[in-house]
């Protein structure tokens, strides 16, 4: 019976998911993009951040690590998924600071070039994946000592990381391989997805769709691991170390398995993010960065996954999209609405940020998911059933 | 000669300049309910933290069925704090992590209860099945070993259902009322296939109704399960009426051992513990 639940309730996220990618196919198509360039545009980062911000949760919330470096392994992705997927002859011009990039290949390339369907599909498939491998490997490597400490000095430690990294892909000796200070640019994005007709015009737009598609695809991995025997292992570890130990749990094995695919999905976002930016550099990826997507998790809720993917997109169209008027001057009746100037907006939103943060302590969704809302019975009604039998 | 399921020898834990627990010698045997007694503070608890490998012992070594499981002798700082005797007895390091240690089949329950109070009744004792499961990962995710996800449920399941539990299974744990908390606690660690079951102050909050019920219940699972016990309780009818033999500890010694008779009218006991104890309890 259980399992029958289960699979109706795989079977209905499947079509829901469905759905709405046909939706943004849909949108996209009848929409014009250049009107509507803030939605889309939130869209795409949209997809990006909920990605990362449920791989932060799958740390953060559901094996209790605090964990801070999830700027640190975007950045690692970025740079793999640009490093590899350049085109060759781009090269030159993009490392002209250092004569020419120390990497002799492209992805794309190798497959027949990124203006090919093949070349495109596989070379950025392969190079997400790849971008998702460094992060991961990195994280396996510092995980045995970072993850050995506790809660805040977790944070501190990871967050270091994050600083640490940041630094040495802007180190000036790095250059041909990072492009030193300077973005790294040329390679396929979103944009590149777009089908173009023989004139170079736009037939068909897919940008935002093959943006949902990869954190989509991501996602459903990510709970398929929360679902699964080492999800509760993880939320275990969470709720009494001590207990989990004494379950049989292995609490290094599990926790640095959480802290590779945490990274590895951060990495993915990482290279989606370069894609979404059209270039990689190693100033953006910040300790803000990482502050933000934690601000999405806490909003969404702490432990619930389709809490963190809607609060991204709600975190994203509001800082980059419904609030951008609050910077422009605005005449109403000829009087000049007061306050309203550049900059005005993230002083509105660190309000609301603040409000949400004060006043919904459990963050949109609390540890519930989005099925959870539609179901009759609330999942705390503590011994209705008990008291039937005594 | 019965066999040998816990054996102790000369486990010491000192913490700084507390010797929480002194040259501490033991047996438990195979089927028997043995029962560990002593004062607050008598170092109880640390025992058991010793054997399931939270704490490492000063000195001494502990085995589970003729396999030493953990082996320590005092050394670093330790070596010159260490002052006590057989300082020089053990030689070898045997240090299983409590994971390790519940492998090998011994489960216990915590005197302050530690269930997954976030999780269900249900997923609480499921999670005891994950260390045995022949999976990793990735094969978790994608689903490919569906027969052994299916044979945790209804292995977890029928485990409830034979404690009593499974009306209760999709209640968050901790919604429980402190006796069921009790019960589920137990139920889980039954779940990890024990050879030997620890129990720490199983009785603890119950009344007198509910303390006979533990007690007919912990006969019940001993035969049932196979099992060993080895249990801390204060509750003296409890103790007297279960126990096949009986250790007091009083300020990290052994103090006195054997059937509950002899312990009873021990002069030792009496004066470091049942005393203090009809005392403190009523
Ligand atoms: N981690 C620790 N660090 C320092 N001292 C400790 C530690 N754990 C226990 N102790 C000390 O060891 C002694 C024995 O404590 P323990 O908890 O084993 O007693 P107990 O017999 O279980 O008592 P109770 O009946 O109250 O549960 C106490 O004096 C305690 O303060
Ligand atoms: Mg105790």
């Amino acid at each position: 019976m259980l399992q029958q639940k289960s699979k109706k309730g795989a079977f209905l996220a499947l079509v829901c998911v469905a759905a709405l990618l046909a939706l943004v196919v849909a949108l996209e198509n009848t929409l014009d993009p250049t009107k509507n360039i803030l939605l889309f545009t939130s869209l795409k980062k949209g997809a990006v951040y909920a990605l990362v911000a449920v791989s932060m949760n799958l740390l953060n919330g559901f094996t209790g690590l605090f964990s801070l470096g999830q700027a640190g392994f975007m950045l690692l992705g970025a740079y793999t998924y640009a490093i590899l997927t350049i085109p060759v002859e781009s090269r030159e011009s993009v490392y002209y600071l250092y004569g020419g990039s120390a990497v002799k290949f492209s992805l794309p390339d190798l497959f027949g070039g990124a203006d090919t369907v093949p070349g495109l599909v596989l070379g950025v498939l392969i190079a997400l994946i790849l971008a998702g491998c460094v992060a991961a490997a990195v994280a396996w490597l510092i995980g045995l000592p970072v993850l050995r400490l506790k809660s805040d000095y977790l944070a501190i430690a990871t967050l270091g990381f994050g600083e640490i990294i940041r630094a040495i892909f802007q180190w000036d000796k790095l250059g041909p391989v990072t492009n030193g200070a300077n973005a790294l640019k040329n390679f396929p994005t979103f944009s590149s997805f777009n089908i173009t007709n023989a004139d170079g015009q736009v037939v068909f737009r897919l940008s935002t769709f093959v943006a949902f598609l990869i954190a989509a695809v991501c996602i459903a991995l990510i709970v398929l691991l929360i679902n699964s025997s080492y999800g509760r292992a993880f939320k275990a570890i969470r709720e009494d170390e001590i207990a989990a130990e004494a379950m049989g749990v292995n609490l290094a094995k599990h926790k640095r398995l959480a802290f590779c695919v945490s990274s590895f999905f951060a990495g993915v976002g990482g290279g989606m993010f370069a894609m979404f930016a059209n270039q990689a550099q190693a100033k953006t990826f910040t300790t803000a960065m990482t502050y933000e997507i934690l601000l999405i998790v806490v909003i969404g809720g702490i432990g619930s996954v389709s809490g963190s993917a809607i609060a991204a997109f709600l975190y994203v169209a509001a800082s980059e999209w419904w609030l951008r008027f609050l910077d422009a001057e605005m005449w109403v009746f000829g009087i000049k609405v007061p306050f309203l100037r550049t900059g005005f907006r993230m002083v509105v939103f660190s309000i609301i940020i603040m409000i949400v943060v004060l006043f919904f302590r459990q963050g949109l969704m609390g540890s519930r998911e989005l099925p959870d809302l539609f179901r009759r019975r609330p999942r705390k009604s503590p011994r209705k059933a008990g008291e039937h039998n005594g | 000669m019965a066999e040998n399921v816990l054996r102790l020898e000369d486990v010491t834990m000192q913490f700084g300049g507390v010797v929480a627990v002194n040259n501490l010698s033991l047996e438990v045997n195979r089927g028997e309910i043995v029962a560990l007694i002593g004062p607050n503070g008598a170092g109880k608890t640390t025992a058991f933290n010793c054997i399931t490998g939270v704490y490492e012992p000063t000195n001494g070594r502990v085995s589970l069925a003729g396999e030493v499981i953990v082996e320590n002798h005092p050394q670093g700082k330790m070596k010159t704090m260490y002052q006590g005797e057989n300082s020089g007895k053990y030689t070898g390091v045997v240090r299983l992590t409590p994971d390790q240690i519940t492998q090998k089949g011994i489960a216990r329950t915590f005197q302050n209860i530690r269930l997954f109070g976030a999780l269900t009744v249900f997923e609480n004792v499921l999670v005891a099945k994950h260390m045995r499961a022949r999976q990793n990962f990735l094969s978790a995710a994608f689903r490919l070993n569906k027969a052994e996800e299916k044979r945790m449920r209804e292995e977890s399941m029928a485990l409830l259902e034979e404690q009593g539990l499974a009306h209760l299974k999709d209640e968050v744990a901790s919604s429980l009322p402190y006796g069921l908390q009790r019960r589920l606690e137990i139920a889980r660690a039954l779940a990890t296939d024990p050879k030997l079951l620890l129990l720490d102050e199983p009785a603890a909050g119950m009344n007198p109704q509910e303390t006979q019920e533990l007690t007919d219940f912990i006969k019940q699972i001993r035969t049932e399960y196979d099992l060993s016990v080895f249990m801390i309780e204060h509750h003296m009818d409890l103790v007297m009426q279960i126990s096949d033999r009986i250790y007091v500890l009083d300020f990290g010694r052994l103090i006195s051992q054997g059937t509950p008779e002899a312990v009873q009218n021990d002069q030792r006991v009496i004066d470091a513990y049942l005393g203090v104890a009809d005392d403190a309890e009523d």
